[in-house]
């Protein structure tokens, strides 16, 4: 999306905001709310305006602590209208949206940047400060939340090994591959260790094999305990990962898969590599600890390889 | 809140966008040097034309044969009068003196001195010449003028003189005002369009530092101190170009013509306060202004 155009479509939704005066109520009440997700959508419906934009039209679902979830769907479904819903950029005309039980629609102006401090972000286009090294990339997360210097200093290092950017601490963005700068991003979000991480095509820029690097990444940081939220329109890559997928079109939810098979915590990261490369996973240490039915699930039966 | 976190920010910015920063504060360093220029020029030029209307003189020529006393005397009556500000007289001596500098040839010629002794009087603003030119010559009951004392032959006001020099000072005032206003108004829209081209740029920045959870309070620091500081280094340097002309070039041409130093200007110290006064109080409001429309996310 072209930067330039936001604030102006920001401005446009705004005032046709206003001009439609009160927003209807909402069939709120059809859905109770769930204490225990993290995420919860209660008719949510987002209009614009204009034509080209895309809305969203009804969607409800939830989403509990530590899931890892895909939102898939065509360019112009929705996903980054409700990635954007989901950090207060833009206004749900109908419906409320509930994180961490609070609702963001009560949310106020004030308030908004202590609420995004508990919400870490990945863009497509990485979004990194271009004059600050990948140091203070990361080190600016935590000085926004006014974390002392000596704070700083012991966790950026920390979570720049995790993200394998240790050797990059002192070089600017744009002395790095798009990998190693989504890298920083992800780092970025994750050095708050926030409950809940969104992602919007963050493999978007990024060749396969650097992306799976990202989606690891990430995996890493779904299996600390964070919630993960990722929207794609790569779908070869979300089949092979099985996790739950919700995928939207035209603004509607056409599906809510609940994971098939998956269980959480099965894979360690090299494992889920090897899986999002659609290879057999290195087998020994799981043929010890699983009976042979449980090894191969729907992703490789489906392929039609024959595990080594 | 954290102000050497902020500086420090700040600083940085600046470092690392060396050229929209560079070109606010020449923005900054070229109007405080116009205006530097122009305040003095503007004050020299009112000063000049209230100078000028304050020349503006009623002489009172007297008659041929009239006595030291009787001279004396209306010297003093002049000087009771109202808005007389100061009286002098020139004798026919000190006139003649005075014309054959003028015109040394005609004098030459004339031989024998045919001036007449006369009083000159400065009254207290250019624009009451007229009314003690009535009250020296009033309107007599046979309708002819008459003079109030005996010993004056004729007065001579100068009714137009006065009348085209008054006309004349404020013009001049007027358009010395309308150019001083026109300068400011272009020095603001330099200014606040240069500040904001530096920001378009940032705008990005600003998105991010949003999306991270910078509270606005938090992005806007060090903008502002940025704009403290881009002010204060261009009007500093444009105080010091200042002065530097002054000591080269201004004050070595008021030693030589008296004439350029005659009108009262400011003085160069309040001068260098309000000109860097202006300078920062721009600079950090034209930043502050500009960031609230990127601050909305």
């Amino acid at each position: 999306m072209a930067a330039t155009e936001q604030p102006l479509r920001r401005a446009r939704t705004r005032r046709a905001a206003e001009a439609a005066g009160p927003v209807p109520a909402a069939p709120r009440s059809t859905v109770p709310a769930d204490p225990n997700a993290v995420i919860q959508l209660r008719g949510v419906s987002k209009i614009y305006d204009h034509a080209t934009g895309a809305g969203l039209k009804q969607a409800t679902f939830s989403i509990t602590p530590g899931e890892f979830v895909f939102l898939v769907g065509q360019s112009g479904s929705g996903k980054s209208t409700l990635m954007r819903l989901l950090l207060k950029e833009l206004e749900p005309s109908a419906g409320s949206i509930i994180v961490a039980g609070r609702d963001l629609g009560e949310l106020t102006r004030k308030k908004v940047p202590y609420y995004r401090r508990n919400v870490g972000v990945v863009f497509q286009d990485f979004k990194l400060l271009p004059n600050r090294t990948v140091y203070d990339n990361v080190a600016y997360a935590l000085q926004v939340t006014g974390h002392s210097r000596k704070d700083i200093r012991a966790k950026v290092p920390d979570v720049l090994r995790l993200t394998g950017l240790s050797t990059r601490l002192h070089n600017y963005p744009d002395q790095l591959s798009g990998g190693e700068q989504q890298r920083v991003s992800v780092a970025r979000a994750f050095v708050n260790h926030p409950p809940l991480l969104l992602a919007d095509e963050p493999t978007g820029n990024l060749d396969p094999e650097t992306s799976i690097g990202i989606m690891q990444l990430l995996y890493r940081i779904n299996r600390a305990g964070t919630t993960v939220v990722v929207a794609t329109h790569d779908s070869a890559m979300v089949d092979r990962m099985r996790r739950r997928v919700i995928e939207l079109n035209d603004g509607l939810v056409v599906r809510d898969e609940q994971a098939g098979a998956y269980t959480a915590r099965d894979e360690n990261t090299a494992e889920f590599g090897a899986l999002m490369r659609g290879e057999p996973a290195p087998a020994p240490k799981r043929m010890a600890d699983l009976g042979p039915d449980e090894l191969f699930d729907d992703a490789f039966r489906d392929d039609g390889r024959t595990p080594r | 809140m954290k102000p050497g976190f902020f500086l420090k920010e700040a600083t940085r910015t600046i470092r690392r966008n060396a050229i929209p920063s560079f070109a606010a504060m020449a923005s900054v360093l070229v109007t405080v040097l116009v205006l530097g220029v122009f305040i003095p020029v503007v004050q020299a030029t009112t000063g000049a034309a209230d100078d000028v209307a304050s020349r503006v003189q009623i002489d009172a020529y007297l008659k041929r044969d009239v006595t030291k006393a009787q001279i004396a005397a209306l010297g003093e009556k002049l000087k009771g009068m109202d808005n007389v500000k100061k009286v002098q007289l020139v004798t026919k001596e000190q006139a003649y003196a005075e014309q054959k500098k003028k015109n040394p040839e005609a004098y030459q010629l004339l031989g024998t001195n045919p001036l007449p002794d006369l009083y000159r009087i400065t009254p207290d603003s250019a624009g009451d010449a007229i009314a003690i030119g009535n009250a020296l010559m009033p309107v007599g009951p046979s309708g002819k003028r008459a003079a109030i004392d005996p010993s004056i032959d004729t007065v001579r006001n100068r009714k137009d003189d006065t009348e085209k020099i008054t006309s004349v000072t404020e013009v001049v005032k007027l358009t010395a005002a309308a150019l001083a206003l026109l300068l400011i108004a272009a020095s603001i829209l330099l200014i606040s369009n240069t500040i904001r081209l530096s920001l378009f740029a940032r705008r990005r920045e600003v998105e991010v530092m949003k999306l991270v959870g910078a509270t606005d309070s938090f992005i806007r620091w060090p903008f502002l101190i940025e704009g403290v500081i881009l002010g204060l280094i261009g009007g500093v340097t444009a105080i010091v170009l200042l002065g530097i002309g002054k000591v080269a070039l201004f004050d070595p041409l008021t030693d030589k013509f008296a004439l350029i130093a005659a009108p009262e200007t400011m003085s160069f110290g309040p001068l260098v306060i309000i000109l860097l006064a202006a300078a920062i109080l721009v600079s950090t409001a034209g930043s502050g202004l500009s960031l609230r429309r990127f601050l909305r996310v």
